[in-house]
């Protein structure tokens, strides 16, 4: 631990590679002795690393710190994540059951016999900690109720709402009157269930949001600035103005829209359009925040920065098409819908039937409480989230993260599939095609020449030849050539690894390694097909999904992957356009699932019925989309759709396994049966019931 | 009855040091880090700083 004047600043860090306590170790015990670090705190659970550092310490020397430790790191910026609401409701569970098993204590010495002072003071007893737990464990669902109540609607949480209060306050003159019922018990179990629920369902967004936010990279947090006296200067990318002079090094990406004044060099675009060869820029050239510089460094005049760029301009686009999702109605409102208002008329009607048949308003009205205790929804609170959340973990561990409740259920309901090409249908990263041109003795030049270089095709060969088991050679003055590529000496000769000459390219992505005295090597490289994926279409085909690509990239790059997957494709298509092109599908009827990955997406993502993004989509695509896959393959698009469609039917088999249940109790409470016994073990039976079949749903199909 | 007297709060109590102390776990963040906290137990400690060598 390192002592620092003044007050610490705290920066997250989002560190998606760690994976073992190793790693923490390593994280918190190599970051507390940097200069300028306090401490450093690992939150495993969400991939983050929490830093406490001097205030003149810089993100990049952070970055960097952390890259030291052989880590990637991004920074979170913004203010730390909104406070979940997992933790009130937890207290209010906690609460509730407390209350609940100490009132159940008292209800069964009732039960068993007692009479006379001693039920009176045990009903007391319950009213004291009954009453107190109604007010606090009850407020979500009073909440909820009297948004929904002041809008004009009506939900799930109004009959529980008015079941509660009206049970608890009849119950307290049953007790003051020394009454020989009071239905304590039956009021707060029914809120801990119901909480159980509400934990439930919160937990499962809280896991995917912690999972998205570990992944959420930021576009490019800032740049070096070059002031106008020659000196350079770091500003975070909100203190960015147009007029100014950005320096950007290969390797990373542009914080502001611009022209380039100085370099040449070429970017990668596929963020922003999808498309998956670089693009040559020079001086003049206008280019985008969030491409990815290549070859050289670039210095670029902003004439766009923070919410003028290209990026937010998709970013709005993507709010106003998420606006239809947010008017989808989630199942257990629906349900409520109908629910609802025939309770009430029941418990009403049978409160005045009885009246009618003459038995006192006191009476009347406790057969009411009663009709409304039974009919509560308690089953029917946890059918959803139940389900929900054993689904999620089963897609969990076949690799697929769920965003929410309410994804699970869209994706249930698609029937149409639309694919990005880039990224999605492919691997988004160019694999050498023909290796084998290459001479086995000449592979270890090649190896380490590729090393030293962060091009991605760089990057393909050297992975391609370690994976084959390739040494790297002892090659001398390797050096990288901007625009050109890597050069050294190998043996005495000069080598290099580079842009082909101009009369050996052709349309393909390619390098030339060169060596003296030798003819020079082509090697080509492709953006493959991601493994497995025609079997994937063919299940989903086989579930009524049936496919088709909407890419921004040229019909020249999209036409072989269309004819060796079968599928019918639209191409050159601006974000807009895709948009569009869900709209127009939606507008026939289709429930459509977009499966993209780029920021390009991002609007069609948001706009689909449902969508789903790999995990090597860029963080637009992973926070547009309702789910996100792990791995290289597609397999898991078919499996989730599988696992929402069996979990929807597990959740109507609960309705109607909570209804059924209701169809015997309810005539019981209208004449007068129901006492709290009898309420206390239909409520837990029907829960129970309702948990059990949810748990069948943790086997992951095949 | 006296026993009663006795038992009843007696019950209600220990319920209720349970619900304080996972009132108090909650609030210092032991449930923030449920995979992190499990794995803490295999990372070795850091070898102390022999502060008094001759114990």
């Amino acid at each position: 631990m390192t002592a620092i004047a003044g007050d610490p600043t705290r920066t997250l860090f989002a560190v998606p590679g760690m994976r073992c306590a190793g790693c923490i170790a390593k994280l918190e015990s190599g970051l507390a002795p940097v200069p300028g670090i306090a401490s450093a705190r690992v939150n495993f659970t969400a991939r983050q690393v929490a830093i406490d550092h001097a205030p003149g310490l810089q993100l990049p020397d952070l970055q960097a710190a952390i890259a030291k430790l052989g880590f990637e790191a991004q920074p979170i910026q913004g203010n730390a994540p909104a406070p979940s609401e997992s933790r009130d409701l937890l207290k209010a569970t906690a609460v509730a059951g407390f209350a609940s098993m100490n009132v159940m204590l008292l209800s069964v010495s009732v039960w068993s016999g007692a009479a006379g002072a001693t039920r009176d003071l045990f009903h007391l007893l319950s009213a004291l900690i009954a009453i107190p737990t109604v007010a606090y464990s009850g407020r979500p669902f009073f909440k909820s109720a009297w948004a929904a109540l002041s809008h004009g609607r009506t939900n799930m949480d109004v009959p529980i709402s008015i079941g509660v209060l009206l049970v608890t306050a009849l119950s307290l003159f049953e007790t003051l009157t020394s009454g020989a019922h009071a239905y304590f018990d039956g009021a707060v179990m029914l809120l801990f269930f119901l909480l159980v629920g509400r934990v439930l369902d919160s937990v499962m967004r809280d896991r995917a949001r912690d999972g998205v936010a570990a992944l959420l990279k930021q576009t490019a947090p800032g740049a070096l600035t070059l002031k106008p006296d020659g000196t350079t200067e770091w500003r975070a990318a909100d203190t960015l103005a147009p007029g100014m002079r950005m320096i950007v090094a290969a390797g990373e990406r542009l914080a502001a829209d611009g022209v380039v004044e100085a370099g040449a060099s070429s970017l990668d675009l596929a963020l922003l359009t999808g498309e998956s060869a670089p693009q040559p820029v020079g001086e003049g050239a206008k280019v985008h925040a969030g491409t990815l510089n290549l070859d050289a460094p670039l210095t670029v005049r902003i004439t766009a920065a923070g919410p003028d760029t290209a990026i937010a301009d998709i970013a709005r686009l993507m709010e106003q098409a998420g606006q239809a999702r947010s008017r989808y109605v989630r199942i257990a409102d629906r349900a409520a819908r109908l629910y609802a208002p025939a309770v009430h008329t029941l418990a009403l009607l049978s409160f005045f039937g009885w009246m009618l048949a003459g038995a006192g308003w006191h009476h009347s009205l406790l057969i009411a409480a009663a009709v409304l205790i039974i009919t509560c929804p308690c089953a029917l609170g946890l059918a959803v989230p139940a389900a929900q959340i054993v689904a999620a973990g089963t897609l969990m561990r076949s690799g697929v993260l769920i965003k929410d409740g309410s994804a699970l259920e869209r994706l249930a309901e698609v029937d149409r599939a639309l694919f990005d090409k880039t990224g999605t249908l492919t691997l988004g990263r160019p694999q050498p095609v023909d290796l084998d041109r290459l001479r086995p003795v000449m592979k270890p030049a090649v190896l380490a020449l590729a090393q030293g270089s962060r091009h991605p095709l760089s990057a393909a060969l050297r992975t391609a030849l370690e994976q084959q088991g390739v040494t790297p050679a002892p090659v001398e003055q390797i050096r990288e050539e901007p625009g050109f590529g890597m050069r050294g000496r190998y043996l005495g000769a000069p080598v290099s690894l580079g842009r082909p000459g101009a009369d050996e390219a052709d349309s393909q992505m390619a390098v030339a390694f060169t060596m003296d005295g030798l003819e020079p090597c082509l090697l080509h490289f492709e953006d493959a097909i991601r493994p497995g994926t025609g079997a994937t279409l063919a299940r989903l085909d086989r579930l009524g999904i049936r496919g088709s690509i909407a890419s921004g990239d040229r019909a020249e790059s999209v036409a072989p992957v269309a004819q060796a997957l079968n599928l019918a494709a639209q191409t050159d298509m601006r974000p807009e356009d895709k948009l569009a092109a869900i709209g127009s599908l939606a507008a026939t009827g289709a429930k459509v699932l977009m499966v993209g990955d780029g920021l390009n997406d991002g609007p069609a993502l948001a706009a689909g019925h449902a969508s789903m993004a790999p995990a090597s989509a860029s963080d637009v695509g992973q926070t547009a989309a309702d789910a996100v896959f792990m791995g290289d393959s597609l397999a898991p698009i078919a499996t989730t759709i599988m696992v929402a469609r069996r979990t929807m039917r597990i959740v109507r088999q609960n309705f109607a396994i909570a209804i059924s249940y209701n169809m015997v109790a309810i005539p019981l409470a209208l004449l007068g049966l129901v006492t709290p016994l009898v309420a206390a073990l239909a409520m837990s039976g029907s829960s129970i019931i309702v948990v059990g079949n949810a748990l069948r749903l943790r086997r992951v199909p095949q | 009855m006296n026993g009663l007297a006795l038992l009843i709060p007696l019950a209600l109590l220990l319920g209720l040091s349970g619900l304080v102390a996972f009132f108090w776990a909650l609030g210092s963040g032991q449930f923030d880090d449920m995979e992190g906290a499990a794995l803490r137990i295999l990372v070795d400690d850091a070898p102390a700083p022999p502060e008094n060598p001759l114990g």
